[in-house]
């Protein structure tokens, strides 16, 4: 958190009098429930015509796995996506946020979602929160000046790459891009190496786990593979079946029709002037 | 040193090293290329020279985003007034703009600004912006954590009138020095040199800088330092 601990009143906008109380209780150890987080592992590449977006699956509530198959990578606009870690809620709130003013934005233009549009409108959200609200995000997409790639992290920075990771698996994905990344990868080799840097997330971080979700952005066309791969299957399943207890039963059905209502209209004189 | 997950939570920092030099017909800028979050280098290539208009640029320095906030506004109102104007704005104008923005809210941003640029008024300007928000106009000027390595160095090389070939090199020389030395900055250099003719980028690749005490040539392979035994030891 930033250190700016001079007293001064401020001028206008948000106040973080709370946030700072909060801070001093949990040092004297009166602690906040925990958010869900996803402790997660998300990657974005470009490839050699347009971005691939990578994510796992698992979504933690501290060291509770909360969701086995949640959806990390977001819908911004047709042609571009964004895949998002921190607090689930945030992550959530802001793309969702984002998204519907880059539709009223192509409703009012008539035109195709920029990029650097969503990036700005998520760097303001950001920065305005002073890292409050807790995303940290890949954005990518395709849009009238080529393929794009960022990040955001929750403080509100933002960097510009042609590979980028996120999320406590950042590092163990990096690697893998790091080591086998190059320019100008086929679509095939472009998902097969985001893929092996989430499964590299979802073995080795124990934040990140269960599936891999992948999305390749190319001009004028997306395709969203949900549960591209799983590499983590149900190793048991009862052999005898599961089976419930029975429920209540219906023991009379009788449907008693409402009574029509009467209309009475009256013949009435006709008004006279 | 331990690395805690912790410190990817941390805001991002640019662990830096930013360097402004004057020389006879303009100015140069030179910066690393490392951003961090606590252990971690978040981007190793990143771009800290920022171009505000065609003739101003700035390094930036400390929290990567109060910096961007800082570099976004100023190039708005610097693309308003360049319209009021009607012509190019000057360097001045532009380093008093991060002034403002700098001084005014100095309790919320952490951040340290050199600008520089050229213009038809007063030639190649360099101008410090420092933490509390003082501008200082300046022959050089480093920053970030890098310039402590720094200081002696350009107390003793830097020069009245210079060539542009002269302050490239001494730009580039530095900057690697304080790589060599400053574990928060590293990566590649860049450097941009304004001028009356435009700016042009430059672009250093940290396999070629030039070598420092004790370092040593890349290698691809662990195998080769093993088979071609590095320089004699130092003896004292």
């Amino acid at each position: 958190m930033s250190n700016s601990t001079v007293d001064v009143p401020l001028q206008g906008g948000f106040s973080f009098d709370l946030c700072r109380r909060n801070d001093m209780l949990s040092k004297k150890g009166v602690n906040p429930p925990s958010y869900r987080k996803t402790g997660t592992t998300i990657v974005g590449l470009i490839f050699q015509d347009g971005v691939i977006l990578g994510a796992d699956t698992r979504a933690t509530e501290g060291p509770i796995v909360c969701d086995k198959n949640c959806e990390k990578i977001h819908y911004m606009a047709p042609n571009i996506y964004c895949c998002g870690a921190g607090t689930a809620a945030d992550t959530e709130a802001v793309t969702d946020m984002v998204s519907s003013q880059l539709q009223l934005h192509r409703y009012h233009t008539g035109r195709e979602s920029r990029v650097v549009t969503a990036l700005t409108l998520l760097k303001k959200h950001l920065f305005n929160y002073q890292g409050y609200v807790q995303a940290a995000l890949v954005l990518g997409g395709v849009d009238c000046t080529g393929p794009h790639l960022h990040t955001i992290y929750p403080h509100g920075s933002t960097d510009t790459l042609p590979f980028a990771t996120m999320g406590s698996g950042s590092l163990a994905a990096m690697a893998m891009f790091e080591s086998k990344y190059k320019e100008g990868l086929t679509k095939d080799e472009g998902i097969s190496l985001v893929v092996e840097a989430i499964c590299s997330g979802i073995f080795n971080d124990l934040g990140s786990g269960s599936n891999v979700d992948v999305c390749v952005i190319t001009k004028g066309h997306k395709e969203y593979l949900r549960n591209h791969l799983l590499p983590n299957p149900r190793t048991y399943i009862s052999s005898k079946g599961y089976s419930f207890p029975k429920k209540t039963e219906v023991l009379l059905t009788k449907i008693t029709p409402l009574k029509e209502k009467v209309e009475i209209i009256e013949a009435g004189e006709a008004m006279e002037e | 040193m331990d690395l805690n997950m912790n410190d990817l939570n941390q805001p991002h920092s640019m662990g830096t090293t930013i360097i402004g030099v004057t020389y006879n017909g303009g100015v140069v800028l030179g910066a690393d290329s490392r951003t961090s979050t606590g252990m971690y280098v978040a981007n190793r290539a990143s771009d800290k020279i920022t171009q505000l208009t065609d003739n101003v640029y700035i390094c930036r320095s400390g929290s990567a985003a109060d910096s961007q906030i800082v570099s976004d506004y100023v190039r708005y109102f610097l693309h308003q007034h360049t319209i009021q104007l009607g012509q190019p704005a000057t360097v001045k104008v532009a380093a008093n703009l991060v002034r403002l923005l700098s001084y005014n809210n100095k309790n919320m941003l952490q951040t340290g600004i050199i600008v520089g640029g050229w213009d038809k008024y007063e030639g190649g300007k360099i101008y410090g912006v420092p933490l509390g928000g003082t501008i200082i106009e300046q022959p050089f000027a480093i920053g970030g954590s890098g310039s402590s390595y720094l200081y002696g160095f350009f107390d003793q090389a830097w020069r009245e009138g210079m060539t542009r070939e002269e302050a490239e090199q001494l730009v580039v020389k530095a900057v690697s020095l304080a790589i060599a030395r400053d574990g928060a900055s590293g990566g590649v250099v860049r450097t941009v040199t304004i001028n009356s003719e435009g700016m042009t980028r430059k672009f250093y690749p940290g396999d070629k800088l030039p070598l420092w005490h004790e370092e040593l040539e890349p290698h691809n392979s662990l195998l080769d330092i093993l088979n071609n035994p590095g320089p004699e030891p130092m003896n004292i």
